[in-house]
C-alpha cells in the first residue's frame, strides 16, 4: 500500500485518539488500568524502537556504528545534556565510527 | 479580549513562561525529526503532513523509525497509533481541567501532547493551567513545524544520511525519549524486557513487527500490573510509569521563571 495512505491514516488515528480523550465520559477517567497500560505501552514501545534502530537490519541483528551512537547518547543523557545535544552526540558517534572504518 | 490585553496577561503568567520555554526547547528538535524523516525515505510533504496533522513527537519518530528499518506502512501506522494512546489519557486530564467547548475543544485535542499536558497539570490555578496548556501547545505546534521544514530541507541537501550518522541520531532520539521515563526499577525492567523481546523477534517476523510484539508484551504487563495509583489521582506514585511525564525539569512555581530553554531537557 502507498506510503501516503498510511501517513494520512496515522495522522487521522493520532488526532482521533487525542479527541477521544475529550469525548469519553469521566467514568473512564476513574479506571486506573487504562492509565497503567498507556504508561507501560509507551515505555515498551520506546525501548523497542531504540533497539530496532540500534541493532536491527532487515531481519537480522547486527552490531555496527549505531551501537556507538547508542552508547554516546546514553553518556550524553547521563550527563543531563538537552535533547538536541543527545541527538547530535548519536549522529557524531555513528559518523565518526564510520570514518574509522566501522560498517 | 484584545491582543494587547492578552499579551499583558501572558506576560505576568508563570505558566505562560514555562510553556514558552518548553515550546522553544521542544520546537528546536523538530529539526532532527525533519532531517531523519527525509533520511528514512519520506518526502518533504509527507514529513510536513506528519508534523502538521499527526503532531505528536513520539508517534512521528515511531512512524519514520519503522519505515527506516524496512517496515511496512501499516506497521509504521500501528506503532505510531499505539504510542499515541497516552495522548488520549492526556485528553481526559485536560478536558477535566480546562473544560474546552466547541471549536476550542477540537483545537485543544490537536495540541494535546506530552509537553502541553505536563505544563497544564503542573499548575494549580485553573487560569494558569489554561495559559500554560495553550502557550506550550500552540508554541510547540508553530515552532515544531517550522523546524521540521528546516530539518527536511537540510536532510535532503545532506546526501547519504549514513555518512552523517543520521541513523545514529535516530537511535539517540529514541533513547532520549525513553530516558526521562526510567525513574525506578519497574519501568527499567519493562524497558529491558521489551528490548530483549524485540531482539529475539527480529529474525523471525517481518521488519516493524518486532515493535508490535514488544507493545503486546508491554500492554500485558500494564494490564496485570498491581498497585500504583492512576496518574490523574492527586499524589500518584511518580515512578515513570504514569503516562504523563514531565519532559523538562522545572518546578511549577515562580522559581521556574528563569528556567532557560535548551538546558533542562531530557532529565532522568
Amino acid at each position: 500500500m502507498n506510503l501516503w495512505f498510511w501517513v494520512l491514516v496515522a495522522a487521522v488515528v493520532g488526532y482521533l485518539t487525542k479527541l477521544l480523550g475529550y469525548l469519553v465520559p469521566a467514568k473512564v477517567l476513574a479506571n486506573p488500568r487504562m492509565s497503567r497500560v498507556a504508561g507501560t505501552l509507551t515505555i515498551g514501545l520506546l525501548a523497542s524502537l531504540t533497539v530496532v534502530n540500534a541493532a536491527a537490519s532487515g531481519a537480522s541483528v547486527v552490531v555496527d556504528a549505531r551501537i556507538g551512537a547508542l552508547v554516546a547518547a546514553a553518556i550524553a543523557l547521563w550527563c543531563k545534556a538537552p535533547f538536541l545535544v543527545v541527538v547530535l552526540a548519536g549522529a557524531g558517534a555513528a559518523a565518526g565510527l564510520r570514518l574509522l572504518g566501522w560498517p | 479580549m484584545s491582543v494587547r490585553g492578552l499579551a499583558a496577561e501572558l506576560k505576568g503568567s508563570p505558566a505562560a513562561k514555562i510553556g514558552a520555554s518548553i515550546a522553544i526547547a521542544t520546537g528546536l528538535y523538530g529539526v532532527s525529526f525533519g532531517a531523519l524523516s527525509v533520511a528514512s525515505g519520506l518526502s518533504f510533504f509527507q514529513t510536513m503532513v506528519l508534523s502538521l496533522l499527526l503532531f505528536s513527537g513520539g508517534s512521528q519518530f515511531a512512524f519514520i523509525g519503522v519505515i527506516a528499518g524496512g517496515g511496512s506502512g501499516v506497521a509504521a501506522m500501528s506503532t505510531s497509533a499505539l504510542l499515541g494512546i497516552r495522548n488520549g489519557v492526556y485528553g481526559m486530564q485536560i478536558n477535566a481541567l480546562l473544560h474546552p467547548s466547541g471549536w476550542r475543544r477540537l483545537a485543544a485535542a490537536h495540541v494535546t501532547i506530552d509537553e502541553s499536558s505536563a505544563t497544564a497539570t503542573g499548575q494549580t490555578d485553573p487560569d494558569e493551567q489554561k495559559r500554560g496548556f495553550w502557550v506550550a501547545g500552540l508554541g510547540i505546534f508553530i515552532l515544531w513545524n517550522i523546524m521540521t521544514a528546516v530539518g527536511a530541507v537540510i536532510g535532503n541537501a545532506l546526501g547519504d544520511p549514513k555518512q552523517w550518522g543520521l541513523d545514529g541520531a535516530a537511535v539517540a532520539a529514541f533513547l532520549g525519549l525513553l530516558w526521562p521515563r526510567i525513574k525506578a526499577i519497574q519501568p527499567a525492567a519493562i524497558a529491558v524486557v521489551c528490548a530483549l523481546v524485540t531482539l529475539l523477534a527480529v529474525p523471525f517476523v517481518p521488519p516493524g513487527v518486532p515493535i508490535l510484539v514488544a507493545a503486546l508484551v508491554a500492554g500485558i504487563i500494564g494490564w496485570f500490573r498491581r498497585g500504583g495509583t492512576p496518574s490523574h489521582a492527586p499524589g500518584h506514585i511518580d515512578d515513570g510509569l504514569e503516562p504523563n511525564i514531565e519532559p523538562y525539569r522545572h518546578s511549577p512555581g515562580p522559581s521556574s521563571e528563569h528556567s532557560t530553554p535548551g538546558t533542562d531537557g531530557g532529565q532522568p
